[in-house]
C-alpha cells in the first residue's frame, strides 16, 4: 500500500495552456474535489522562480508528490525532476490537451479536468521506487580467447576490470593464429598486413588482471548480472568462479565443404579457402594430388554463401580472403593463372583499393558468372561452366585446381538436428511442450536455446544467448547494435555477424564497453539500455501466483525461472523493466512502485464518465512511450487536432498492457479502448522485442470476452504506428471514435 | 570523473565531437559506465544525418525511433554536457590532458519563451530550408519536427536583414537578442572522439551523369528528403520538373564512388541505401519500373536478404553496368541511362523520367580536420591508430552504414578509455 502522502499540484499557464482551458475551474478541482493540499499556478513553471517556488514548497509543506500540469515529459525532464523524495508526474495539460483540442471548449476542458484526475489518483496509489543495490561481482567473462575474446579481454582489463578467458583450444589466437597474411590494415590499404595476433597473444597472458583457462569450456552458468556463478569443464574441470556480466567471443566456424559438392568438392584437386590457409601456412601451396605447384587455380566465390539452399547470407569476408589468397599464389609462382569467378566482388570502404591493386596483376583474371558445372579433367584438373556472363555466352575455365570460398557460420549455429536431437533440444528450450509459443518464435531463437551449448545458461528460457535468422547472436536493431535478449551478455566478433579480423578486433571494444556497462548500471540497482538508469524493477506477490508461468514464458530477456512447482524465481538483475510480466499476469500479482496494474487501475477509475444522455463518450488510448507518445507530442506541436473524449495513458511497453484494464473500464462506463504500439513481425520495432506482439495476443482474448458480454468488438482496438507517422494521430484517434459512436454507449455505462 | 564547472571552463573525461547518431552514441554510452561527456555539435540541433533519414534498411523503420530513446537517454542524464553550435578552435596538451577550446556561434534566442510558437507563425522572413537541400523555404525562426534541444533556432543568414531585425524587436522583448556574440569555452578532456560525421560527395563533379544541369537528376540524399514526410514534397515522391507521378525511375550506383577521378573507394552504403529507395518507390507508386545500374552490388552479411528479396521483385530490375552517361530528352525532360558493358564495352540505352545518383560519402574530416596530429588516410578517415589522443567514430573511421556507425561509436568510448589509463 502507498505511503501517506501530501500531494501539490503546479498549473502551468504558458505555452497556450492558459489560452485553452479555464485554470480557475482546473485549481477549483484540484482544492475542492481531488483535495490536493497545495495548488498554485504559474505563467511559466519552467522558469528559475517558479522551480524554486516548487522546491520550496517541498520542504516547507513537506510535499512527497507533485503534479506538474503542463508539458510533455520529453521536454525539461531535468527540471521537474526533483530531489529529498519528492516524485513528480507530468499531467499532460499542453500536448494533450491545450495543443491538440479545441481551445476554450467544454469538452477541452472535460479533459484537462480528467488528466489531472489521473495524475491525482497515480500519485496517491504510487510509492517512491527505491533501487536494488547489493554487492556484486565485477569481474568480465570472456568465452573465446580469440582476435575478438583477446581484445574484449585486454581493453576492459586495462580499465582495471577482472577478466576471466574461457578458451576450448589449448591455446589463445584462434583464426589470427592460423592466418599467413591479413587485409591491408592502414593507407594506401594496397599491401597485405601481419595480424598482430602473436603481440596481442603476449600482452594477454601477461596482464595481472586476466585469468586464461585453456583446453575448458564451460559446464554451466548459473545466476544473473553481478552474480553470476560459472562452472567449467574440460581441462579445468571442477573449477567455479564468481563473475558480473559476459562477452561471447566464440567466432566462427567453416561452412561443411561436404555440402558443395555441387561444386566439386570432394573430386580431386578441390579444396576450401580455409585449407588454402593451412597450405600456405605448412609448406605452401601445393595440388593435393601430386604435391605439385599448380599452374592455375580457380576460385569460387560464394561457395556457399549467398545460396537458399546452403547459407542465405553473404559471408562478407571471402572475396577479400580470394584475393588475399591470389596474392600468396602470385607472389610464391609468378606464372601460376589465378581465376577468380564471382557475382559481385565485395570490397568494401578502403579495401576498393585492396581489389584494385591485386585486379591490376596481369595473372589474376576475375570474371562474372554464375557456376552451373564442375568436372574433373584428365589429369586431376577441374573444368567449370559459369553462365550469365559478361560476354553474354556461357564460359569455362579449365585450371589445375579449385578452390571454394566457402563462407562462415557462428559457432552458436546448430546444425541439422535430427528428428531425435530437435525433440530433445524442444523439450530442454521448454518443459512445457504443449505449449507451442516459443517453438514457433524464431526470433528468440528456439534452436540456439537448445543447442549450441556454449554457456550453458541455467536459464528456463535457454542455455545461450538468443540469435536471429541463420544461428547469429546479432541484435535485432540498427541503432542498437549490441542489444542482445540476455541481459549483461554480449557477442563481440564472428559470431554476432560475418566480419573479418580488423572488424572482430575493433567489434570488441564496443561490446567489452557494454559489458562493463552492465556491471556499473547493475551494481547502482539501475536497468541497462533500453530504460538504463530505471530503479524500479518487478515485485512478485507469491503468495497468490497460480503457477499459470505465462510471465516466465513471455519475458523476452529470460528473467524468471522457476522451481518444481512452476512458480516464478525472479532475478532483479536480468530484467529490463518493460512490464511484459505484469501485463501477463491474470493474478495481477506483478507490480514496480511507480507502475502497476493498481495504480493504472486507479487512473481510469479517477475519471469522470458523462451519463448517457449528455452524448459525451469517453474512450482510453493506452499509448507505447517509446513510440506513439513521441509521435503524439509532435502531432500535438503541429496543431493537429484529435476527439476531445480521448483520454490518453502512456505505457512503458504495450506489452505491460494488462486487459483487467479494459474490464475496469467497460465496468466504469467508458465506451471503448485502444492500444497503440510498435509494428511487430518479423522486422519488429518494439523496444522490448514482444511488447506489441504479446499485445496483440492479449486482445485476441478481449474480443472473446467481449463477444461474451455482448459488446461490440469494434469498441476494443490494437493498432501500429510508428514514430514518423505523426500525420496519421488524429486519423487514427478520431476513426476509432467514429466506430466507437457507432457502436453507441457502453450498456454497462452507470452500472 | 563527475562533470565539472560551468559557463567558460569545464571538466570531463571525454569530449566528443559531432552529434550524430556516432558522436550521440559516444557520449551516452560514456555517461552509462559513469564517465563523463562534453557532446559539441555544429548545427543547432543533435541528430544529424539520420535525423534527415526517412528509413533505415534493411527493416525500413524510422530513424526518429531510436533517435528518440538516444534523446531520452540524455534527458535524464547529469553526465553529459550538450554544446550545439559549437565548433573546436583548439586542442592543446596530450592524451589524457587536453585543453580544447570551443567556439559557441550565438542561437540568438534567449529561452524556449512560451508564446514562441505564436511569434514564428506570424514570422515574415522565409528562407532555403537547408535541411531539404534548399529545395522548399521555412520561417528563418525554426525547430525541425524532433529537435533536441527543443529550442528554436534562428538562421544566421537572416541575424543582419533588416527586415527580420525590425520583426524580432517588434516581438516580446524576451524571446530574441540579436546581439549575441560569439563565446569561446575551455574544456578540459583526457580523449577526444572524432564523430564529424560525412557530406554527399558533390555530385556536381561528377559531369557525365548531369546532375545540377537536368532537372530529374536527383542524388541519393535528396531522395530521402523526397521521401520524408518532413521533407520538401511532405514524402510524395514525384518528378522535381513537373511534380508528375513516377513511371520509370534509375538508380546510378557508384556515382562518384570506386571512380579514381571522384571518390577511389567504396562508399559500402549506397548499394543497400537504393535499394531501399527502391522499396520507397514501390510502396508509393506501385505501377513504376526501377531500374538499377550497378557495377558490383554489395550487400554483406544480413543485408544479403534485403537484396534477394528486392531482386525477386517484378518491378524492380538490377543491370550490371558501368553508367557512362545520364542526358536529357530533349522536349520531354525525361532522361537517357546510357550503361557500359565493362567487359565488351558495348553501351545499352534506356530512357527513365527520374534519375537517382547513388553518391557517397566523403568525410567531414576533410573540411573539418581534427586540430591535432590525427592520422588520417588520403581521404580524411581516421586511423585506427589513436596514438594522437584522438579516437575516430562512425564515418570519420571509415565509410559505414548506421548500424556500424554505432557499434564503432560504441567500441571508441572504451579506445578512449584506454589512452585515459595509460597517461
Amino acid at each position: 500500500m502507498a505511503v501517506e502522502t501530501k500531494l501539490g499540484a503546479y498549473i502551468c499557464t504558458g505555452c497556450d495552456i492558459g489560452k485553452s482551458v479555464d485554470i480557475e475551474a482546473l485549481e477549483k478541482l484540484c482544492t475542492d474535489e481531488l483535495k490536493i493540499p497545495v495548488c498554485k499556478t504559474h505563467e511559466k513553471l519552467c522558469a528559475t522562480d517558479a522551480l524554486k517556488m516548487i522546491q520550496d514548497d517541498i520542504k516547507s509543506e513537506e510535499l512527497n508528490r507533485v503534479i506538474i500540469a503542463g508539458c510533455s515529459p520529453r521536454v525539461k525532464t531535468k527540471e521537474f525532476t526533483f530531489d529529498n523524495g519528492a516524485m513528480a508526474d507530468r499531467c499532460v495539460l499542453r500536448e494533450h490537451v491545450a495543443w491538440i483540442l479545441e481551445p476554450n471548449d467544454e469538452d477541452t476542458q472535460m479533459a484537462a479536468e480528467d488528466y489531472l484526475r489521473m495524475s491525482a489518483a497515480r500519485m496517491r496509489a504510487t510509492e517512491l521506487p527505491e533501487a536494488n543495490i547489493e554487492e556484486i561481482d565485477k569481474t568480465v567473462l570472456v568465452v573465446g580467447g580469440g582476435m575478438s575474446g583477446m581484445r574484449t579481454a585486454l581493453s576492459t582489463a586495462n580499465l582495471s576490470y577482472d577478466v576471466v578467458i574461457v578458451e576450448k583450444e589449448d591455446n589463445l589466437g584462434g583464426w589470427a593464429r592460423k592466418f599467413t597474411k591479413v587485409f591491408p590494415k592502414q593507407a594506401p590499404y594496397k599491401d597485405l598486413a601481419d595480424s598482430g595476433v602473436d603481440e596481442l597473444i603476449s600482452q594477454v597472458e601477461a596482464h595481472d588482471k586476466i585469468t586464461i583457462y585453456k583446453s575448458s569450456t564451460i559446464k554451466k552458468i548459473e545466476g544473473e548480472p553481478g552474480k553470476f556463478e560459472v562452472e567449467l569443464e574440460g581441462a579445468s574441470d571442477g573449477v567455479k568462479f564468481k563473475i558480473g556480466s559476459i562477452v561471447l567471443a566464440s567466432g566462427w566456424k567453416p561452412y561443411d565443404p561436404e555440402k558443395l559438392g555441387h561444386l566439386g568438392y570432394g573430386k580431386s584437386n578441390v579444396v576450401t579457402n580455409v585449407q588454402v590457409e593451412e597450405m600456405t601456412s605448412n609448406g605452401g601451396i601445393k595440388r593435393p594430388s601430386d604435391g605439385q605447384v599448380p599452374k592455375s587455380v580457380a576460385f569460387i566465390q560464394c561457395a556457399g554463401s549467398r545460396d537458399q539452399d546452403h547459407l542465405p547470407y553473404c559471408s562478407a569476408v571471402c572475396c577479400r580472403v580470394s584475393l588475399k589468397q591470389a596474392t600468396y599464389i602470385k607472389e610464391a609462382y609468378p606464372d601460376t593463372l589465378v581465376y577468380i569467378l564471382y557475382k559481385d566482388i565485395r570490397s568494401p570502404g578502403q579495401y576498393e583499393e585492396f581489389y584494385k591493386n591485386v585486379q591490376e596483376n596481369e595473372g589474376v583474371c576475375l570474371t562474372k558468372g554464375e557456376v552451373v558445372r564442375v568436372d574433373s579433367t584428365a589429369g586431376d584438373g577441374v573444368e567449370i561452366e559459369l553462365e550469365d556472363t559478361l560476354f553474354g555466352e556461357n564460359v569455362i575455365v579449365q585450371a589445375d585446381m579449385l578452390v571454394l570460398a566457402s563462407g562462415m557460420v557462428p559457432t552458436t549455429k546448430v546444425e541439422d538436428l535430427t528428428e531425435g536431437e530437435t525433440e530433445t533440444a524442444e523439450a530442454l528450450s521448454d518443459d512445457n511442450p504443449a505449449d507451442s509459443e516459443d517453438k514457433e518464435d524464431a526470433n528468440t531463437g528456439a534452436s540456439a536455446e537448445a543447442g549450441a551449448r556454449i554457456l550453458n545458461l541455467t536459464y528456463r528460457k535457454g542455455t545461450d544467448l538468443p540469435t536471429l535468422k541463420y544461428g547469429f547472436p546479432d541484435s535485432h536493431y540498427i541503432c542498437f547494435p549490441y542489444e542482445t535478449l540476455r541481459t549483461g551478455i554480449y557477442a563481440a566478433g564472428a559470431v554476432r555477424a560475418p566480419m573479418d579480423l580488423a572488424s572482430a578486433d575493433n567489434d570488441a571494444y564496443g561490446a567489452g564497453l557494454k559489458a562493463i556497462q552492465a556491471l556499473e548500471l547493475t551494481a547502482k540497482g539501475q536497468a541497462v539500455h533500453p530504460r538504463a538508469g530505471d530503479e524500479t524493477f518487478p515485485d512478485f506477490f507469491l503468495q497468490r501466483c497460480t503457477q499459470c508461468k505465462r510471465c516466465t514464458e513471455e519475458c523476452p530477456f529470460g528473467t524468471l525461472d522457476e522451481d518444481e512447482k512452476g512458480t516464478p524465481e525472479p532475478h532483479p538483475n536480468r530484467c529490463r523493466r518493460c512490464g511484459i510480466c505484469m501485463g501477463a499476469c491474470p493474478e495481477r500479482i506483478v507490480s514496480f512502485k511507480d507502475y502497476s496494474v493498481h495504480i493504472i487501475g486507479e487512473m481510469i477509475k479517477s475519471l469522470e464518465v458523462p451519463d448517457e444522455e449528455d452524448e459525451k463518450p469517453r474512450a482510453l488510448a493506452f499509448m507505447c512511450e517509446n513510440d506513439a507518445i513521441p509521435s503524439l507530442d509532435i502531432a500535438a506541436a503541429h496543431r493537429l487536432k484529435i476527439s476531445p473524449f480521448v483520454r490518453i495513458i502512456p505505457l512503458r511497453c504495450l506489452g505491460s498492457m494488462n486487459i483487467v484494464w479494459i474490464a475496469d473500464a467497460l465496468s466504469v462506463g467508458i465506451d471503448g479502448a485502444i492500444l497503440i504500439g510498435c509494428k511487430h513481425g518479423d522486422d519488429y520495432q518494439c523496444h522490448f522485442v514482444k511488447g506489441s506482439e504479446l499485445a496483440n495476443t492479449r486482445m485476441e482474448n478481449v474480443r472473446e470476452k467481449l463477444k461474451q458480454l455482448v459488446l461490440e468488438e469494434e469498441r476494443v482496438q490494437i493498432t501500429e504506428l510508428a514514430l514518423s507517422e505523426w500525420k496519421k494521430v488524429p486519423e487514427v484517434l478520431n476513426n476509432f471514435m467514429d466506430d466507437v459512436d457507432a457502436a453507441g454507449p457502453n450498456p454497462y455505462k452507470g452500472f | 570523473m563527475e562533470i565539472s564547472g560551468n559557463g567558460d571552463q569545464i571538466t570531463a573525461d571525454i569530449l566528443v565531437v559531432g552529434g550524430g547518431i556516432a558522436g550521440i552514441t559516444a557520449a551516452i554510452e560514456a555517461s552509462e559506465i559513469g564517465k563523463s561527456a562534453v557532446l559539441v555539435e555544429k548545427e543547432p540541433f543533435l541528430g544529424g544525418r539520420v535525423a534527415k533519414m526517412n528509413q533505415y534498411f534493411p527493416k525500413l523503420c524510422p530513424p526518429l525511433c531510436g533517435l528518440e530513446i538516444n534523446f531520452k537517454r540524455l534527458r535524464f542524464n547529469d553526465q553529459v554536457k550538450i554544446m550545439t553550435l559549437t565548433t573546436v578552435e583548439e586542442v592543446t596538451g596530450k592524451p589524457g590532458d587536453f585543453e580544447i577550446t570551443l567556439k559557441v556561434e550565438p542561437r540568438y534566442v534567449k529561452d524556449d519563451s512560451p508564446d514562441f510558437d505564436e511569434y514564428v507563425e506570424a514570422c515574415p522572413i522565409e528562407v532555403p530550408n537547408q535541411d531539404n537541400f534548399g529545395i522548399d523555404m521555412h520561417k528563418a525562426v525554426y525547430l525541425p519536427q524532433m529537435a533536441y534541444p527543443s529550442i528554436y533556432a534562428v538562421d544566421p543568414s537572416v541575424v543582419n536583414d533588416d527586415k527580420f531585425k525590425s520583426w524580432a524587436k517588434g516581438c516580446k522583448t524576451d524571446i530574441f537578442d540579436l546581439d549575441m556574440k560569439p563565446e569561446t569555452v575551455k574544456v578540459k578532456a583526457a580523449a577526444i572522439i572524432w564523430a564529424t560525421g560525412w557530406q554527399p560527395y558533390d555530385a556536381a563533379k561528377i559531369d557525365n551523369l548531369g546532375f545540377g544541369k537536368h532537372d530529374n537528376v536527383v542524388t541519393n540524399v535528396i531522395f530521402e528528403r523526397l521521401a520524408s514526410a518532413d521533407g520538401p514534397t511532405q514524402g510524395k515522391i514525384q518528378r522535381p520538373s513537373d511534380n508528375a507521378e513516377i513511371k520509370k525511375i534509375g538508380f546510378v550506383q557508384c556515382a562518384g564512388s570506386r571512380d579514381e577521378n571522384h571518390l577511389p573507394y567504396c562508399s559500402a552504403v549506397c548499394c543497400a541505401a537504393s535499394i531501399k529507395q527502391a522499396n520507397y518507390v514501390r510502396e508509393q507508386h506501385p505501377e513504376a519500373e526501377i531500374h538499377i545500374f550497378y557495377i558490383d552490388v554489395r550487400t554483406p552479411g544480413r543485408l544479403e536478404d534485403f537484396y534477394a528479396s528486392t531482386d525477386e521483385d517484378e518491378k524492380i530490375f538490377f543491370h550490371r553496368g558501368k553508367v557512362a552517361e545520364v542526358r536529357e530528352v530533349s522536349g520531354s525532360k525525361n532522361l537517357i541511362v546510357a550503361a557500359e558493358n565493362t567487359l565488351t564495352g558495348k553501351i545499352t540505352e534506356m530512357e527513365m523520367d527520374m534519375v537517382v545518383l547513388a553518391t557517397g560519402m566523403v568525410p567531414n574530416s576533410v573540411e573539418c580536420k581534427p586540430p591535432v596530429d590525427a592520422i588520417m588516410d588520403d581521404w580524411g578517415f581516421l586511423s585506427s591508430d589513436t596514438s594522437s589522443g584522438v579516437v575516430g567514430a562512425g564515418v570519420a573511421s571509415r565509410p559505414f552504414d548506421v548500424a556500424a556507425s554505432v557499434q564503432d561509436a560504441t567500441g571508441s568510448v572504451l579506445k578512449a578509455l584506454q589512452m585515459m589509463n595509460r597517461s
